[in-house]
């Protein structure tokens, strides 16, 4: 379990000769010093030595009072400035109008109240900071300090002592020799967090139960399914209306009734898109659609990112937050990315007034995978 | 028992803890009102002591000291910057109807967490600068944490003393991450609680309680109506309370320690120097604060950061192409999108989903372990026990070195691949090959990088090495009576030698061998193997630092004439290494086990 | 595109007429065109250009009948709209064969006349949408409607501020903030390339006159709080704090550590 380092122990150069009789530590093989190179002992040092700090260099302004004199005069002007920024940034607050547009370079039309505070602001504020430290450099001694370090480790008395009161509390508690409150002590601790966290974790929130697996295109309006609505306008769908190509984002009809819209669109956001029906491979697509018009879940299988960046020629469907891209033309598998599952299909058909309609919800959950989904 | 460790015998601290101020009577009045100020707190906090001791603390000048306090100073920046947001922002997620004075946002329905961050950009005078420098300095804060670790990473400053700075510094880096995304998830725009869902999902990816966990920050089904109020709590009071107590810890532990400074003339691991706090430092540092500021505020009063008007309200069914979270978000993001599909599978009934798992909520967990534990790694497998206050320069570790590299590369992959559609678009490439591209290069990279950085840390501890024997050069030619030529090189003064030669380097350790493994458990032997090992791959190549003898030697042939034709020199001087077949100049040896010149102790462990 | 559009000569009959292509397509596709402008049958001169303009420039490809080659589209019942949105936007003639074709100013080579003609020639080939009457592609719509419309329809592909977004394998939304209000309509419309038809019962004439008045006020409005960094979102928020912003502080920080001359 021994290290060494360099330092002690050198190994052998055989280029060079060994010279036998050379004062290096414990058989360390030293060189030849040969001619006079060096002068001394004829004894080379392990190491070489630290030579100690390099010799005080002055500053211009160490020497020269009107250099001096003119960091001196730096420093105020920066002060100056920071001051003249201040009051520039009370005026801009005061006066500049809210609407006020200002035309920079690079940036363009921009508000010229926000532009002003923040330059006016960081100005006072840089002008301050460059005119300090500029002072240390400049004025302030340059002359390096040294500071001792002393080993952290307390002296062994005081880790005795620190020790001797540790035992002898143990002892005088009688701790050590009276296991019952030494393990019932132990247990009342451990257990004291228990009702803090059942309060919390118990309290935080409802338990899942089947939430996650239904959404509102289960639930039945006035004992019909739901029809297709547009989003954001909140209107039903014809089928002619979904003409080749197209795309419709849809929510379930009556989504706006429900308790928590926000919470029922997560899970029942749909994209209703209209291919070729040649284009279409999978017969469940197909006869879960009409005429080629076919309506997916719009959350993604992965994390649950609205998939909406449909090419109507691939008829990809790409996910914007981490790419996963499903096959439309496929029962939406996925063919690239990191989503497992295929986008839920919806079932739609067409009622008896022309509309779209679901007659039954997602026959499996939408949006990303959980423990108790398979 | 080091229960007591901060205790050093000598220092002025100890002033601190010794017998209690006994004088009754101020003995003198010097100093005016200050003066009478001073005196009458002294006398009821003893404060003088400590403060006389604070002041005279040394700080090393070096510019990556100050990466440490850009981070400090960013922290107190949002602090301020924060505490003002608190006064306008309303942590609700009620629904209302915009009738403010952004036009595009005139009678949508919008949160109210959402509404008064528009109302903080909009209506509130400066309330958006204030804004920008908050998220600004937040991006600068983990910036500067990010480099602070990489500096005290690659000079070896996490060495003893200072493990458990390391360890709290790895911890504040994660806490400083996590309150960045709360933060960045209150304004609940549209980006943002994509991030949110996004983040639901995460929770849902864990096996067996993560549908309960999603339930229970949401306080229901997502999105509720409770997160964003949580979301308040924890990144105004819980987290910055525990970032406080630890950056405390932090700075006292740093007082404790004293810091480091890098090897060079006059400095040793027993003392420090620079400039004391009063007055230079005070100057400097106190002058950076507002550098800092100033800095920060010019870039938030030029450059838009996080448009959330623009964003629009967060809707579950929306959503922006460029969905990216804050950049020190990004590695994990990135992960994600290189993760493949079938890491998600059904067993016995459940869905495993470590496509999501693995990158969402392992990874973090995961690296910062790993860099909490490298300290103490790197000590076992040197065995190193001594106080460390030089700092290494990082060529003189290159396996470290390259180490740390290695790790950069791959988190830089990942932080690049949660960019792949931005790249896709500005540099008009396939997003699908780009993200091909970086799965392959999380596996090459990383090992290529590793490899490149410990031969380059070599090569320039060799020059190093030829420097130190043969001088700098002159541009002085010389010709020989023969014809030659040469130039002519000066030595090195003893004050530029010692920052090349004042390094030390570790050596393998050796093996067990069959006679050390007698009454040692088989567990021992194993760990103790496992350790030869790792000594093995950290120090077989290795280049010492250059001893007064070897360059007595030098001196001796005549190498401070170099030869420009050097080929005969070379031939004499260069080795070949047989593991990576690469040439060395000017009397550089490369240590290896094995190797014709390796001293005997370093055999291969068998 | 093979969907039909109503053709009608005069705003009036703009009823009748839709009737009458509801009709006459089995109720299976109905588009309005909300133009009078542009119809399919333009003067028999007009025709006569247009026609020798298609067979010197866009024969080549899409073939003498117009009616596609290989891989390329048929252009029979694509419409005015489509042509003047892919001539107009110097996207055709293709010089330069690649995964999409790219928004090109310099590639207009047809004089507005020109591009008329050529729209009508290909119109009367079969019935498509139209060019779009300027009513709904100039400025005044509800800006903070056809924000929310945006977000809806379009921002997943064009992003927040229409920047544009990646698609699959090469492909791409474009950045919209130079493209005319006229084109966006056509687009939305025609679906060109990648995109998606919009027709008018998903996004209504006024619905689109809405979506055009948020882009067009994207791109006019003010910054509000300094340079945009090309509305792209946090990667370039990262990028500059990791350049320019750190690299200020560095500087700050080296020139601190340094000694003073």
């Amino acid at each position: 379990m021994t290290t060494s380092f360099t330092g002690p122990e050198r190994h052998d150069h055989s280029e060079h000769q060994p010279e036998p009789g050379d004062h290096g530590r414990q058989g360390s093989d030293l060189i030849n010093l040969g001619d006079g190179h060096h002068e001394g002992s004829g004894a080379l040092p392990e190491r070489f030595e630290n030579p100690g700090l390099p010799e005080h260099v002055h500053r211009l302004g160490d020497d020269d009072p009107a250099a001096a004199k003119r960091s001196e005069r730096q420093v105020a002007s920066l002060f100056g400035v920071s001051m003249l920024a201040t009051l520039l940034f009370v005026i801009s607050y005061i006066v500049v109008g809210k609407g006020e547009i200002v035309t920079l370079p690079l940036i363009g039309a921009t508000k010229a109240l926000h532009v002003a505070l923040g330059v006016t602001l960081g100005i006072s504020l840089l002008c301050i900071g460059l005119g300090a430290v500029h002072w240390a450099k400049t004025l302030m001694s340059d002359t390096e300090v040294v500071e001792e370090r002393h080993t952290l480790r307390s002296p062994d008395e005081d880790r005795e002592g620190t020790v001797k009161i540790l035992t002898d509390s143990a002892e005088s508690t009688q701790l050590t020799r009276r296991p019952l409150i030494k393990y019932s002590l132990g247990g009342a601790l451990g257990l004291f967090v228990v009702p803090l966290g059942l309060q919390l974790v118990g309290s935080l929130g409802p338990l899942p139960h089947d939430n996650l697996g239904v959404t509102l295109w289960d639930r039945k309006l006035n004992g019909k399914g739901r029809r297709l609505m547009r989003d954001p306008e909140n209107t039903p769908i014809r089928l002619s209306d979904v003409t080749l190509g197209s795309v419709f984002h849809v929510l379930p009809e009556g989504i706006d009734d429900v308790q928590n819209p926000q919470d029922a669109k997560v899970k029942a956001a749909v994209l209703l898109v209209s291919m070729q029906e040649s284009d279409i491979k999978n017969a469940k697509e197909a006869s879960w659609g009409i005429q080629g018009v076919v309506a997916y879940s719009k959350i993604c299988t992965h994390v649950g990112c609205p998939v909406g960046l449909y090419e109507h020629t691939t008829h990809h469907l790409l996910c914007p937050c981490h790419q996963s891209t499903f096959d439309m033309t496929n029962d939406c598998e996925v063919i690239f990315g990191p989503a497992k599952r295929r986008l839920p299909q919806l079932k739609i058909s067409v009622n008896d007034a022309g509309y779209l309609v679901a007659d039954q919800g997602f026959q499996e959950p939408v949006g990303p995978s959980f423990w108790e989904r398979a | 028992m080091t229960s007591d460790a901060h205790t050093g015998t000598g220092r002025p601290a100890d002033a601190l803890r010794g017998d209690d101020e006994t004088s009754t009577a101020p003995k003198k009045k010097g100093g005016g009102a200050v003066g009478g100020v001073a005196n009458w707190m002294d006398e009821r906090t003893g404060g003088a002591k400590g403060i006389r001791y604070l002041m005279n603390k040394v700080f090393p000048d070096h510019w990556s000291f100050m990466l440490g306090e850009v981070a400090m100073y960013s922290l107190i920046i949002l602090l301020i910057t924060g505490t003002f947001l608190t006064f306008w922002y309303v942590p609700s997620m009620g629904e209302t109807i915009y009738h403010g004075s952004y036009t595009p946002l005139q009678g949508q329905q919008m949160s109210e967490a959402y509404k008064s961050t528009v109302d903080i950009s909009m209506d509130v005078r400066g309330g958006l600068l204030i804004r920008q420098i908050h998220h600004w300095a937040a991006l600068l804060f983990l910036v500067a944490i990010m480099l602070h670790m990489f500096r005290v990473f690659f000079t070896g400053a996490f060495r003893k003393p200072r493990e458990i700075n390391w360890v709290i510094g790895v911890l504040l880096f994660m806490l400083a991450m996590v309150e960045g995304f709360a933060g960045y998830s209150l304004p609940d725009d549209l980006l943002s609680g994509t991030g949110i869902r996004a983040a639901q999902g995460f929770m849902l990816s864990i096996p067996v309680i993560g549908s309960y966990v999603a339930y229970f920050v949401f306080g229901g089904a997502f999105p509720g109506s409770e997160i964003i109020p949580r979301l308040f709590t924890v990144h105004v009071l819980l987290l910055p309370a525990i970032i406080m107590g630890l950056f405390a810890a932090h700075m006292i532990l740093l007082i404790v320690h004293k810091h480091t400074q890098f090897p060079g003339p006059g400095r040793s691991d027993h003392n420090v120097v620079g400039f004391k706090l009063m007055p230079v430092y005070t100057a400097k540092a106190g002058g950076f604060f507002f550098i800092v500021f100033g800095i920060t505020a010019l870039i938030s009063g030029l450059v838009t950061i996080n448009p959330i008007w623009m964003y629009g309200p967060y809707e579950p069914t929306m959503v922006t192409a460029g969905a990216q979270p804050d950049w020190y978000m990004g590695f994990a993001d990135g992960a994600l999108r290189l993760s493949p599909g079938w890491w998600e599978f059904t067993l016995l009934g459940h869905t495993f989903s470590l496509n999501v798992m693995i990158g969402a909520i392992l990874l973090i967990p995961v690296i910062f372990t790993a860099l909490g534990v490298y300290p103490f790694l790197e000590a076992w497998i040197t065995g190193d026990k001594r106080e460390h206050h030089l700092l290494d320069r990082p060529r003189n570790a290159p396996t470290r070195t390259a180490i740390g590299m290695g790790f950069i590369a791959f988190y830089f992959v990942l932080f690049v691949a949660s960019g792949n559609d931005i790249m896709a678009i500005t540099l008009h490439l396939s997003i699908n090959d780009i993200t091909h591209v970086m799965q392959a290069s999380i596996f090459i990279l990383p090992p290529l990088v590793f490899w490149i950085t410990k031969r380059l840390c070599m090569s320039l501890q060799r020059s190093d090495r030829d420097l130190v024997l043969h001088g700098k050069e002159s541009g002085r030619l010389i010709r020989t009576a023969e014809g030659r030529f040469f130039e002519a090189h000066t030595p090195l003064s003893e004050h530029d030698r010692w920052r090349l030669v004042s390094y030390e380097t570790h050596r393998p350790i050796a093996a067990p061998t069959e006679a050390d493994s007698n009454g040692v458990g088989r567990r021992q032997i194993a760990k103790d193997k496992m350790r030869a090992r790792l000594s093995h791959f950290y120090f077989n190549d290795r280049i010492e630092a250059i001893t007064p003898a070897e360059l007595a030697a030098a001196h001796h042939d005549g190498q401070a004439f170099e030869s420009i034709e050097s080929a005969e020199d070379g031939d004499r001087l260069e080795i070949d290494s047989d593991e990576f077949d690469h040439h060395m100049h000017g009397g550089a040896e490369e240590l290896s086990s094995g190797h014709a010149y390796s001293h005997p102790q370093d055999q291969e462990p068998s | 595109m093979s969907s039909l559009a109503a053709q009608r000569r005069h705003p009036a009959s703009i009823v009748l007429v839709l009737l009458l292509g509801l009709v006459i397509t089995g109720g299976l596709y109905a588009l309005l065109a909300p133009s009078s402008a542009g119809a399919a049958v333009g003067s028999s001169s007009d025709l006569k250009s247009g026609k020798s303009l298609f067979l010197a420039n866009c024969a080549t490809c899409h073939g003498v009948n117009a009616d596609g080659r290989e891989n390329n589209p048929s252009l029979v019942g694509v419409g005015a709209a489509a042509v003047d949105f892919q001539v107009s936007s110097g996207r055709m003639p293709l010089s330069n064969p690649s995964v999409q074709a790219a928004r090109n100013s310099s590639n207009v080579q047809f004089t507005s006349t020109q591009i008329k003609q050529l729209a009508e020639y290909v119109a009367s080939l079969g019935a498509g949408p139209a060019i779009p009457s300027s009513k709904y592609t100039s400025l005044g719509g509800n800006i903070a409607k056809g924000g929310e419309l945006f977000r809806v329809n379009c921002a997943m592909c064009h992003n927040f501020a229409g920047s544009g977004g990646a698609l699959t394998r090469g492909k791409y939304a474009p950045n919209l903030m130079d493209v005319s209000g006229k084109q966006m309509y056509e687009a939305m419309l025609t679906g060109p390339q990648s995109m998606p038809v919009f027709n008018d019962t998903n996004l209504s004439p006024q619905d689109k006159k809405d979506v055009i008045a948020y882009l067009k006020n994207v791109k006019n409005e003010p910054s509000q709080g300094g340079h945009t960094l090309g509305n792209l979102g946090p990667v370039t928020e990262g990028m500059f704090a990791w350049t320019i912003g750190i690299g200020l502080l560095i500087g700050a920080a080296v020139w601190l550590g340094r000694k003073a001359a």
